[in-house]
């Protein structure tokens, strides 16, 4: 019998953390098998997915049900373990759906309120059908995730440089930091769109849970260094709030991302030696 | 005649009127249109004073502070807002 898979195999590596750290968010197009997405898709529409209180484990959760094994998926095992740890806490789920015809846009909003942690918070965004732009999908905006607003504080925006819809095949996932920006886009066909999200809360320290074998790669600091075109002038404050979050994952207190954080660190207090 | 007020918020990459848009959004008083989150991929003008040009009228720009202490590497919202109108007579 071959051996069953092994979600140590699907870690994600350094250069996907960096991915995460600099845009918020990484994407996995087509994941999940198409059997599976339609049995989840059934489950959503039938709205029987069991809701349990948050901070349940979730690997009590969900037994015997297609979301559930959409969360078991090996690919999805790795992923999660590499971000909040093996054994995670439920916070919440929903079915959000799009009425047909619908043309109004969600405002702008980040999940929950103003979040000042490093240790962080995952959304999985789920896509069970496949969702073409008149559908939506899902926007969001690459690198908000370290913005401190509180929801919808930021429903005055519209449109970004850089904005993101999400536009994929079924069984497309995304996984977020919990701070990203994002907002549900106008459905113009007749079919109901639906988009299943879970949020989950670490239980472990966020600490080298990925495939780090990689961790030395040199493209890891021109990943951090990323430019999304909406931060206009406040690029280099966010590049700071990256090397703050790589330092936290890794460990590793003296990380820079050129010499951004080393000047400022740079405040000596040794008296200057006199020439003999 | 009555006006009805169009407005258009900017937000530049710098306090320069001159830069780039990086964000935009509008809102139209004159008729029953309704801007929405996500509707256009490319800002209506590059720029503030390019819609200057084009008769918009800046009616706010952004105050510019020091950061709070404690605060000087945080980001939120954006800090270069320039709210922008226009004013269209509609028949009574």
């Amino acid at each position: 019998m071959p051996e069953p898979p092994d979600p140590a195999d699907h870690l994600l590596d350094s250069l996907q953390m960096a991915r995460f750290a600099a845009d918020g968010f990484l994407r996995f197009d087509e994941l999940v098998p198409r059997e599976l997405n339609e049995a989840a898709y059934e489950q959503m529409v039938a709205n029987e997915v069991e809701r349990p209180p948050a901070g349940t484990p979730l690997s009590s959760m969900w037994a015997d049900t297609p979301l559930g094994e959409v969360f078991r998926l090996p690919a999805i095992q790795g992923i999660k373990n590499s971000l909040v740890g093996t054994d995670p806490l439920y916070d919440h789920h929903a079915v959000h759906t799009v009425g047909a015809n619908h043309l109004q846009g969600q405002a702008w909003h980040a999940d929950a309120i103003i979040d000042i942690r490093q240790h962080f918070d995952i959304q999985f965004f789920y896509f069970s059908h496949d969702t073409p732009r008149e559908m939506g999908g899902t926007m969001i905006l690459p690198g908000s995730h370290f913005r401190r607003i509180s929801e919808s504080d930021i429903g005055r925006y519209q449109n970004f440089r850089g904005q993101l819809p999400m536009v994929c095949k079924a069984g497309t996932v995304m996984v977020a930091h919990h701070g990203i920006w994002h907002c549900a886009q106008p459905n113009r066909t007749d079919q109901r769109r639906y988009m299943f999200k879970l949020r989950l809360n670490p239980t472990a320290r966020q600490l080298r849970l990925w495939n780090t074998e990689d961790l030395g790669d040199p493209k890891i600091s021109g990943i951090l260094g990323t430019n999304h075109e909406w931060y206009g002038n406040e690029s280099r404050l966010e590049v700071v709030n990256r090397i703050k979050f790589w330092r936290f994952l890794t460990g590793d207190e003296d990380f820079d991302v050129g010499y951004w954080l080393s000047r400022l660190e740079n405040e000596p207090d040794t008296p200057q030696q006199q020439a003999a | 005649m009555a006006q009805r007020q169009k407005l258009l918020v900017l937000y530049a990459h710098s306090p320069d009127l001159n830069s780039r848009v990086v964000s935009w959004s509008e809102y139209d008083g004159t008729s029953t249109e309704k801007h929405t989150s996500g509707d256009s991929d490319a800002p209506p003008y590059d720029s503030v004073v390019a819609a200057m040009r084009e008769g918009w009228r800046v009616i706010q720009f952004p105050q510019q502070l020091p950061s709070y202490p404690g605060m000087e590497y945080n980001t939120a919202y954006l800090k270069y807002e320039y709210i922008l109108e226009k004013l269209e007579e509609l028949d009574a």
